[in-house]
């Protein structure tokens, strides 16, 4: 089992070729999409090879939900409600929600995306 | 204009590999322009080409029920050019195939020169909501692109069945339903 810093130094090899951005723009707090500029097609592109670099299986939906915001009842007033967020959470058990939860505005859920986030995500698939 | 960038298939292992080639002539306008003197076929052509290649290879290997369309192309250098006259092969290697796409390595080369190496991710398009906005025509895979492919494997019948020394009456030079794609 790699150490946390190897699976992130993986992490931000990964996130260079699939980005093309130079490797000290992936700090663990860069947001995929804000920071490094990550676009929808990235996404799937980034499963790839994350796949491949650390020989893990990422079914679909799993690290890139689809409809999160398809219930009517997880959102209100642009915002996630208690059960939206509690969706969020089981379907996101890697993510760090601690200052989203404070705004959950959908709009901010991007933000979620973070490098260190990836990171979790893969230590747990390789733990598991 | 036809937009079909490869002009034959040589090799077409099904969800494995797939070699292409793409001949240059004087006849295409587009060499008049890029450029006047200096007949180079545009790189943004080639990738054309390879991503014909691999769109078919992927789409093959699922058959053709997904509408294939290009995504991204994360990595592509360029070696050299390529000018009327010249012959250039396409060789496709599928590295990635999953419900929401594929990723292929793409190379094209010159008198095997490496002239180019591009990496290329195809994403399916959600079938329904392409239908939506697209209908129901798989417009990805057209019949005229598709030909190439046909052509390819009608060929290689015929091949097969000459050196097997048998006769085929029926097949009278048209193409075959396509047998598995080897």
């Amino acid at each position: 089992m790699p150490t946390n810093d190897e699976i992130y130094g993986k992490v931000q090899a990964t996130l260079v070729d699939a980005l093309g951005v130079d490797e000290d723009e992936v700090t663990r707090e860069a947001t995929l999409q804000g920071d490094l500029g990550a676009e929808s097609i990235d996404f799937l592109d980034i499963v790839f090879r994350l796949e491949r670099n650390f020989g893990i299986k990422i079914p679909r939906g799993e690290l890139f939900p689809d409809n999160l915001m398809a219930d009517p009842e997880w959102v209100a007033d642009g915002k996630l409600t208690a059960k939206g967020l509690s969706e969020l959470k089981s379907r996101l058990p890697f993510a760090d929600l601690s200052r989203f939860e404070a705004d959950p505005d959908v709009e901010r859920i991007g933000d979620l995306y973070t490098v260190d986030m990836l990171v979790r995500y893969v230590e747990r698939k390789l733990s598991a | 204009m036809r937009w079909i960038w490869i002009d034959k298939f040589l090799v077409f292992k099904s969800g494995e590999f797939a070699r292409a080639i793409k001949n240059l002539t004087l006849a295409e306008e587009h060499l008049h322009d890029h450029f006047p003197g200096y007949p180079v076929m545009p790189a943004s052509l080639i990738i054309e080409g390879l991503a014909q290649t691999g769109g078919i290879l992927v789409g093959e290997a699922g058959g053709f029920t997904e509408k294939v369309v290009l995504a991204k192309i994360p990595r592509a250098e360029f070696f050299g050019v390529a000018c009327a006259g010249d012959q250039l092969v396409y060789e496709v290697t599928l590295k990635d195939l999953r419900s929401e796409g594929a990723v292929v390595e793409a190379k094209a080369f010159l008198d095997g020169e490496l002239l180019a190496d591009a990496e290329i991710v195809f994403a399916h398009l959600d079938n329904s909501r392409a239908n939506q906005i697209f209908g129901p025509k798989n417009f990805v895979f057209t019949q005229q692109l598709l030909g190439v492919l046909d052509l390819a494997k009608a060929r290689q019948r015929s091949r097969e069945t000459e050196s097997s020394g048998e006769s085929d009456p029926e097949s009278n030079g048209s193409p075959h339903q396509p047998a598995s794609s080897t």
